[in-house]
């Protein structure tokens, strides 16, 4: 029922806001189907509490505990999305950026991008993972190009065919893992594609094929994921769409492609027994990290930094990822947890700051303090959070995955920790005069919904000073389910 | 080719055409072309699917075979024809590299798509064997065209083309994939080409034409100028 409910909500949604979605009361339809979905993905997880691993539907989808907390933090990021975009959309009506089609446009693609998430999070079947990741890049493709100028049409282009690219790779991958379970779970072809019996089967399965089918997963997913040097598209994409899409790329897009490679990585891992899959994810996580950092200092448009700044986190995590064993996956998806709630509390609160200030040029938003407080010192936090400053959750999760890379991959340590630092200065740099100093904002029409920020930032605090019992043991159940190391 | 049944000898000629399409398309600078080479190779897709439909007598491969025959040899194309009238693009600029070019480059990509097959097909059943090296062929040899093109139209051209060679490599090495991930495929490829539809027109009203070195000026540098 809660499962049916997770699905239908924002499918029906979209189906709706397609209609209505440029009337008055539009923006609040989007907050209420987000809530309905948010509240099957609570009920829902509290039946998994209780009743452990659930599959529905044929074994076509099925939740354990690595995808349970993900379907929840994804709800809950896109009800936290759908209250912010009220009065930022309907300030770019007033500014005349968007009109009533491409509102209406807006919202039920919205919705269709958070069913392609949720059904590619629990879904069972490696093929459906394939069609939802590509459904979601489709449903974002014209929300990229929402305002229609030169360089969004371009940012879409690219997102288009570099992600369309990418992921016919990953199609490739999943026809060579059929092929090679076919031949052990047989060729009705009914559960050769479901990934609880390909994980029972993992041993047998052909590491030859296997081997060459990681090589194209993980480049195909990992194009998604924003990994260097398959990125470029994510600054675009995140810089030229409006800022509810760049919250919910860079806090679910991001997310749930990575956990696509992971959960490959798990069945590959476990027919290989050997560590070319680690090794490979680590490799591109490091050099994720590495040149995000550096290019965080060549940014002047305030979304485009934090873009660079996701491809760091995701480099972390999936070097995090590439090390394996408890204690890195624990902190792997702490950190996905902490990385998408901050950076998305962060995109809000950007948002907001280029709206007053005319521009999402740095050189142009100064003083925030002055006018918004509640703006400026939300910037402020979400910076100093993602930056991985104590006591917030960012800081727990980067500080276990130091430490466990000082144990088992020593000689990444010193370049991981370099390219923190190089981050930090770049974006506490940039960040400071822009919170701080001479204004020049203006009020908007429209008062902004801070209450997403503050919310997020919260959680962040809360995580970072006291993860709960229930949460933690859910955390090492995934870790464990993840292995590896 | 003595000893080996009539329907893998025609499954082996269906692979044959499809390289040489690819070939083709990798060659062909007339738009209208393209797409009509696009919609051939959709034929020889679903003639094969036919074959192996026929031979391993499933069921669910003939309603492929019928997907494969409404989506890539009628709609599509006819969706891509009527976009080509509707934006009058018949022609590609000059491509980034000449084409004899090109040529050498493709020959090179399907030495190395045989040499990449190789473990896959030491797995598969000896009728398909030849067929998957081309499958990853045709994939990579789209790829090139993907690259050396200019105009957003020939580029989608390609990316339906290596959807072709993607699908022939599933039929050929694994009978085809269950029913509801064609299904969704298929549903994904239809979308992908109606939002390009959309898309071109937004590109033509911004820009005039569809000419994609109009889509250069996001770098790292120029982003700055272009805002202020």
């Amino acid at each position: 029922m809660e499962f049916l409910l997770l699905i239908a909500s924002p499918l029906a949604g979209a189906a709706v806001l397609a209609v209505l979605g440029a009337k008055r009361f539009a923006p609040q339809l989007n907050i209420a189907f987000s809530l309905v979905t948010f509240l099957s993905a609570c009920a829902l997880t509290a039946r998994v509490i209780g009743a452990g691993n659930l599959t529905f539907a044929r074994e076509q989808f099925f939740i354990d505990p690595f995808n349970v907390f993900l379907v929840t933090l994804t709800a809950l990021v896109g009800l936290t999305t759908a209250i912010f975009s009220r009065p930022y959309m309907r300030v770019e009506m007033e500014h005349g950026r968007v009109r009533a089609p491409q509102l209406r446009l807006y919202h039920s693609m919205y919705q269709l991008f958070m069913t392609t998430m949720l059904v590619a999070l629990i879904t069972n079947n490696m093929g459906l993972l394939w069609v939802a990741m590509e459904a979601a890049t489709l449903s974002t493709v014209l929300l990229v190009t929402l305002y229609r100028t030169g360089p969004s049409l371009e940012a879409g282009w690219k997102y288009f065919v570099l992600c369309g690219v990418g992921i016919a790779q990953a199609l490739f991958g999943t026809i060579l893992l059929y092929f090679a379970a076919e031949h052990v779970l047989g060729a009705e072809g009914v559960s050769a594609l479901l990934w609880t019996h390909l994980n029972a089967v993992k041993g047998s399965l052909e590491p030859k094929v296997l081997s060459l089918a990681f090589v194209f997963l993980l480049v195909g997913y990992g194009t998604k994921v924003g990994l260097a040097p398959l990125h470029n598209w994510l600054p675009d994409a995140h810089a030229e769409g409006p800022t509810p899409i760049s919250a919910v790329l860079s806090g679910l897009l991001l997310n749930v492609a990575l956990y696509a490679v992971v959960r490959c990585k798990v069945l590959i891992e476990g027919s290989l027994h050997s560590s070319l899959p680690s090794q490979m994810l680590m490799g591109f996580g490091l050099l994720s990290v590495v040149l995000a950092a550096f290019f965080l200092w060549r940014q002047r448009d305030i979304k485009r930094l934090f873009a660079y700044s996701s491809i760091e986190h995701m480099g972390i995590i999936t070097f995090a990822f590439g090390m394996g064993g408890a204690v890195a996956n624990f902190a792997a998806l702490l950190h996905m947890t902490v990385h998408s709630l901050t950076k998305s509390a962060i995109f809000f609160a950007a948002g907001h700051a280029a709206q007053k200030s005319g521009s999402q040029l740095m050189d142009n938003i100064r003083g925030l303090i002055t006018l918004s407080p509640t703006i400026g010192w939300g910037l402020m936090m979400g910076s100093l959070a993602i930056l991985g400053v104590p006591p917030f959750g960012v800081f727990a999760s980067e500080f276990l995955i130091l430490t466990t890379a000082m144990r088992q991959q020593p000689w990444a340590t010193p370049v991981l920790l370099m390219a923190l630092g190089v981050a930090f200065a770049a974006i506490f740099g940039r960040v400071q005069p822009m919170v701080f100093g001479e204004t020049t904002a203006r009020r908007l029409p429209h008062p902004p919904a801070l209450l997403p920020v503050f919310l997020h930032l919260g959680l962040v605090l809360a995580l970072g000073l006291y993860i709960p019992p229930y949460l933690a043991e859910w955390y090492r159940a995934a870790a464990r389910l993840i292995g590896g190391g | 080719m003595a000893g080996v049944p009539f329907d893998l000898q025609l499954l082996n000629l269906c692979a044959a055409l499809l390289l040489l399409l690819s070939f083709a398309m990798l060659s062909q600078r007339r738009i209208v072309n393209l797409v009509n080479l696009l919609a051939v190779q959709g034929t020889v897709l679903f003639i094969a699917t036919l074959l192996i439909a026929w031979r391993t007598r499933q069921a669910h491969l003939y309603l492929s075979a019928a997907l494969t025959l409404g989506l890539k040899v009628v709609l599509l194309p006819y969706l891509l024809h009527r976009l080509i009238r509707r934006l009058e693009v018949y022609w590609d600029a000059e491509p980034l590299l000449n084409i004899s070019g090109t040529m050498l480059i493709g020959v090179l990509i399907v030495v190395f798509s045989f040499g990449l097959a190789q473990p896959i097909s030491a797995l598969a059943s000896t009728a398909t064997r030849n067929a998957i090296g081309v499958a990853v062929a045709v994939v990579l040899l789209s790829f090139l065209t993907m690259i050396t093109r200019r105009k957003a139209m020939s580029q989608v051209v390609g990316f339906l083309s290596m959807e072709n060679g993607l699908f022939f490599g599933a039929m050929s090495a694994t009978y085809g994939m269950p029913m509801v991930v064609e299904f969704g495929v298929a549903l994904d490829v239809l979308v992908a080409v109606l939002v390009l539809g959309i898309f071109f027109f937004q590109i033509r009203e911004q820009f005039d034409s569809l000419d994609l070195h109009h889509l250069e000026s996001l770098r790292e540098d120029a982003t700055s100028r272009r805002r202020e």
